[in-house]
């Protein structure tokens, strides 16, 4: 908890830590939260999730969020995408208040969410079909697509067919497919093994820079949230807040070499010390 | 060498999946002729299974003649409570307001006895085949819509916020999502609702019909015929196993994805 209040306790270079963010207007790029908070109410009572949060995205920021489990970040993440109404506060995406959601957007969920009677090239095309764009536009973009994550050959299997982190990058390709301005990602990497997921995060930096879209994703690795990051969010415990958003000082392009540097292991160091001191291991 | 694949052959046939309810059926009738034989059982409280085969052998045309018209009703009421089914489970699954409205009197009207009010839509309708699809339709649409409601309400929501992520529109997101994920659900009501439905269409023919295996049995009772009796409840028997294999088949074609049928799609694979 002191940590939320008191982050300049951790004793960082300034520059590294912004309390206040900063405050974009509406009308700007990127994503603006202001005052959002969420109350889930239920038949037993109202469950607190997330405390107002004000913070701001940059268009093609890469914003990594970090914290323990339960505070809210799925949460953030539906609010966000406009599948779920905020109880108070309002969420702007490139300018236009989120009231529902918008086609403009990926998301990979939790769990990879393949449906299981569609194989693994029509789960792709999914996002074509709600849109109702035209498929063979998309076909060849989308084959390419499960090359980049090394599922050539699946196209036509079923999703139980494929291992668990088979089928979350497949459902990264589905995000991708439609090329959505905005991409937001909650735990895409969770069901990988360690080497696949250093592979996927240095490949989604790549597509991050090259296409310049804006990445929103959500990580339990705070390495991972370091290497990927521009800034790093991290929240504290349920009923999630802002704990301290840091940039990231770490040069771009990056290699899995940045990760024995030690201006990285620092600041991992740093992020770690907040969940130790909210004595929430995650 | 030849011996032995003929050996593989033969018990490859005996394991073959409809050869064991064969086998288990002529155990049956064995034990059930012994009984008789044993207990001496008189004719007129239940007949030898060869006067029944019998009876078959001999009256086959007509017991034919007979069976189209239940048939006809069978599917016919079959068809109708699938689509209603279906359709108000929709409605009940899609509102909550449609679910409190109408979902207490659906289950309300099935503790009516349907073989009570049979009569009913025999004054309604007259002898013709509509008491009987509608005595058929009767007995086969609740179970269709337990399973569907069930089956539309099991769906992650996850799943559905994905799809309407994509902007995609209710309808879109529910033939999407919501309907293929109900379907093994729907299924297993459609299996248990056509079997009642041919239960159904007997009842129809019972209080009111001159036609149909319902009629014959009803005429058997009359004259003590016990044989043609027990030959027409193994029409019968034979009409609803034959139809929920149809059923059963049409799953398979319609949801090769489900957990239920993997083990068919490796074989083929
Ligand atoms: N539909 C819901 N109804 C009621 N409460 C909910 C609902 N969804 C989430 N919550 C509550 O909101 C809190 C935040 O949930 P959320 O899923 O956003 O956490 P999270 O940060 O994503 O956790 P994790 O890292 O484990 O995925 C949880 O404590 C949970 O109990
Ligand atoms: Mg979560």
């Amino acid at each position: 908890m002191n940590a939320a209040t008191k982050p300049t306790g951790l004793d960082q270079p300034a520059a590294h830590l912004r309390l206040v963010p900063e405050c974009a207007d509406a009308g700007s790029p990127g994503i603006q939260l202001s005052g959002v908070s969420k109350t889930y109410r239920s038949r037993d009572g109202d469950v607190p999730s997330l405390r107002p949060l004000d913070f701001h995205i940059n268009a093609s920021e890469f914003f990594v969020v970090v914290g323990p489990s339960g505070c809210g970040k799925s949460t953030l993440l539906k609010m966000i995408s406009g599948l779920l109404a905020p109880s108070t506060g309002e969420i702007f995406v490139e300018g236009e208040q989120v009231t529902a959601p918008s086609g403009n957007v990926g998301i990979v969920f939790q769990n990879s969410l393949l449906l299981p009677w569609r194989n693994i090239l029509n789960n792709v095309l999914l996002p074509i079909d709600m849109k109702r764009l035209p498929r063979d536009q998309y076909l060849p973009r989308a084959m390419a697509l499960l090359k980049l994550v090394g599922l050539e050959g699946f196209e036509k299997k079923l999703p139980w067919q494929l291992s668990g982190g088979m089928q979350q990058r497949a459902s990264i390709c589905r995000a991708l497919v439609h090329d959505p301005k905005i991409m937001l990602m909650d735990e895409p990497f969770g069901a990988l093994d360690a080497m696949t997921r250093e592979r996927m995060n240095v490949e989604l930096m790549r597509i991050q820079r090259e296409t310049g879209k804006t990445v929103l994703l959500i990580t339990h690795s705070i390495p991972e949230a370091v290497f990927l990051a521009d800034r790093v969010l991290v929240m504290t415990e349920r009923p999630g807040a802002i704990a301290a958003i840091y940039d990231v000082p770490l040069p771009r392009p990056r290699s899995l070499d940045v990760m024995a540097e030690p201006a990285f292991t620092e600041l991992v160091q740093r992020i770690r010390k907040h969940f130790f001191s909210q004595s929430a291991l995650d | 060498m030849a011996e032995f694949s003929g050996q593989g052959g033969l018990s490859r046939a005996l394991n073959a999946a409809w050869v064991r309810p064969f086998l288990f059926l002529i155990f049956i009738v064995i034990v059930w002729d012994l009984t008789i034989r044993l207990f001496k059982i008189p004719p007129y409280q239940i007949p030898a299974p060869a006067d029944v085969v019998a009876v078959l052998w001999h009256d086959w045309p007509e017991l034919l003649r007979q069976t189209w018209p239940t048939t006809y009703a069978t599917i016919c009421g079959f068809l109708l409570s699938a689509v209603f089914g279906i359709v108000v489970a929709m409605l009940i699954a899609g509102s909550k307001t449609v679910e409190s409205y109408i979902y207490p009197l659906l289950v309300f009207s099935q503790s009516v006895p349907k073989v009570a009010i049979a009569p009913l839509f025999v004054v309604w309708f007259g002898f013709g085949i509509i008491p009987k699809v509608i005595a058929a339709f009767l007995l086969g649409f609740f179970p269709v819509v337990v399973s569907a409601v069930q089956g539309f309400k099991s769906v992650d929501p996850d799943m559905v916020d994905l799809a309407r992520a994509m902007q995609g529109s209710r309808f879109h997101v529910f033939r999407a999502v919501n309907l293929p994920h109900a379907m093994p659900a729907i299924f297993s009501g459609l299996k248990v609702s056509v079997t009642l439905a041919v239960v159904g269409a007997v009842v129809g023919e019972f209080v009111g019909s001159n036609s149909g295996i319902g009629y014959v049995l009803q005429r058997s009772i009359g004259t003590f015929d016990l044989p043609t009796m027990f030959a027409a409840l193994v029409i019968l028997a034979l009409l609803g196993v034959v139809l929920f294999w149809i059923v059963d088949r049409i799953e398979r074609l319609v949801i090769p994805w489900h957990v239920s049928q993997r083990e068919e799609l490796l074989f083929a694979a």
